[in-house]
């Protein structure tokens, strides 16, 4: 008996992430749209949604003034001399965990302990601390940035291939080439993605201590649009912190490109 | 330089992995430690080169190690342990930046042990950019680099296809034929051990000990793939390990 010829069914397919290019944008312009087409329909009414073409002009106003940047200028000052001082001290104390049990035992609980403390409830103390100037709004936003650096960091420390430091110790290195030389470069693949999530955290932060006692900042201008229900300004605003975590994601990006050229 | 292994023990917690073992490594000569798996024969390794202590007995250097050596006992790794983020020259250049001397002086040795090696034209490769058998020779080209007076491998051939052993056993017999390098070379695989063993230590099951010293006298060079004396050895060592591997496979593993 002859069975008839049947090609094999192909079930191979699928659960791979491919890249597909433009469709994020195209989300966004969809969404857009209907915004747009909604409220010019009247399908939304104008208190729930400001036309988008509105916001933009409100954008383009807010340009042609000067104060975009009066306000966005102070904001990215504050930005990155608080999530620079905060990713500084966090990378360090996260590799000192990494590196001595001595300060794994008495840090490690410490950190739990501060995580979870949202930390725009301590601003007020922080104003007494450091004063009502720049230097609460550094502190605040270096905080919130402190502690996912440093878990990210000890467990990217952590995860360093243990053969590679066996190799190094096996060669006689001294304990600073093996730091310097294995486990930083190491662990640097964490470190950055620990970093993409504090620096957005810090963009929030930002944003909190700026609507708490700020003249100028995307946070004051936010709240001040807030209050007088102007809803196009304060989808200006939202527009600008969205673009702002765009950029630094982005800027990551860029640089796990560079220093992470050797992954496979 | 020798190595002697001075009625060396090894507990870890309850487990006694390997008792009573006395060796010695004469230098210039090719060691063999074969047995089955878990015998201890890796552990046994990182004793050599000082990255384990024995509960008991002791690891004794016999002699000085010679003029411009610059790591007396190196190890070439079964995952090769190459920096992911250095190039081929990098790598090699790491294990010599600790050391005092001038950078033409270094680079004079990193072409040295790459025209060796036979990876001068890979030097700014990233070892994701060379294939197993490479990784290997760099890391050959690595231990190289420091003169060592020993040099412990660690089934160095074990993650490579056959076909790349073959090869990368040719490159060894050549390299030791050219200049004599003393080495305890860790395997499993027993052709390996009757191609570059001058003696091969055969290790009984846990806790492991010696179960019989085998000297073999053909030169390296005249060993070749499939040679009927060597196959014949290979049968020998063979009929000693059967039953002890067979044994250490079907052990429950308590840990």
């Amino acid at each position: 008996m002859s069975d008839p010829a049947r090609s094999v069914e192909f079930r191979g397919g699928g659960f791979v992430a491919q890249r597909k290019r433009g469709v994020g944008l195209m989300v966004f312009i969809v969404l857009l749209l209907l915004a747009e087409w909604g409220t010019r329909t009247g399908f939304i009414s104008a208190l729930t949604l400001p036309r988008p073409s509105d916001v933009l002009l409100t954008f383009q106003e807010l340009y042609q003034s000067g104060m975009l940047f009066k306000h966005l200028i102070p904001s990215l000052t504050r930005l990155v001399i608080g999530a620079a001082i905060g990713a500084t001290i966090g990378i360090t104390v996260g590799v000192l965990i990494g590196l001595f049990s001595l300060a794994r035992a008495g840090l490690v609980p410490l950190v739990a302990a501060i995580f979870p403390i949202p930390k725009i409830a301590l601003l007020p103390l922080f104003v007494i601390w450091f004063g009502i100037d720049e230097m609460s709004k550094y502190a605040l936003i270096a905080f919130g940035t402190f502690t996912p650096t440093v878990v990210a960091t000890y467990a990217a420390v952590d995860n360093v291939d243990r053969t590679l430091i066996r190799m190094g110790q096996s060669f006689g290195l001294s304990w600073r080439s093996i730091v310097a030389k294995i486990v930083l470069p190491g662990a640097m693949p964490g470190i950055l993605s620990g970093l993409r999530i504090s620096l957005t955290i810090a963009i929030i932060l930002l944003v909190a201590a700026e609507m708490l006692g700020a003249e100028y900042g995307i946070g004051a201008y936010i709240l001040q649009a807030g209050s007088l229900y102007d809803l196009e300004r304060l989808f200006a605003g939202v527009v600008i912190l969205s673009v702002l975590g765009v950029v630094v994601s982005g800027v990551i990006g860029a640089v796990e490109r560079r220093v992470l050229r050797w992954r496979v | 330089m020798d190595l002697r292994l001075d009625n060396v023990s090894h507990h870890y917690g309850d487990t006694e992995v390997f008792r009573d073992i006395s060796l010695e490594i004469p230098s210039g000569q090719i060691v063999c430690i074969v047995g089955p798996s878990g015998c201890g024969k890796s552990t046994l390794l990182r004793m050599l080169g000082g990255l384990e202590q024995p509960t008991s007995g002791r690891v004794l250097q016999l002699g000085a190690p010679p003029q411009g050596c610059l790591n007396p006992l190196t190890y070439i790794f079964q995952d090769f342990a190459l920096l992911p983020w250095r190039s081929v020259r990098g790598n090699i250049s790491l294990v010599l930046e600790d050391h005092k001397m001038t950078p033409k002086a270094r680079e004079e040795i990193i072409a040295d042990v790459l025209a060796r090696t036979k990876l001068s034209e890979f030097a700014d490769a990233l070892p994701k950019q060379l294939s197993g058998g490479m990784k290997q020779r760099v890391a050959i080209a690595r231990a190289l680099a420091v003169n060592p007076a020993v040099m412990l491998m660690d089934e160095p051939l074990s993650a490579l296809d056959s076909q790349t052993r073959e090869l990368l056993m040719d490159d060894l017999i050549s390299l030791w034929t050219r200049q004599p390098f003393t080495a305890v070379y860790v395997t499993h695989n027993l052709a390996e051990a009757v191609r570059l063993g001058h003696k091969i230590v055969v290790l009984s099951r846990r806790p492991g000990q010696i179960r019989e010293v085998v000297s073999l006298e053909t030169p390296l060079a005249e060993r070749r793939y499939g040679d009927a004396s060597l196959e014949a050895q290979q049968q020998h060592l063979w009929g000693l390990m059967r039953d002890e591997a067979a044994a250490a496979d079907a052990e429950l593993l308590h840990v």
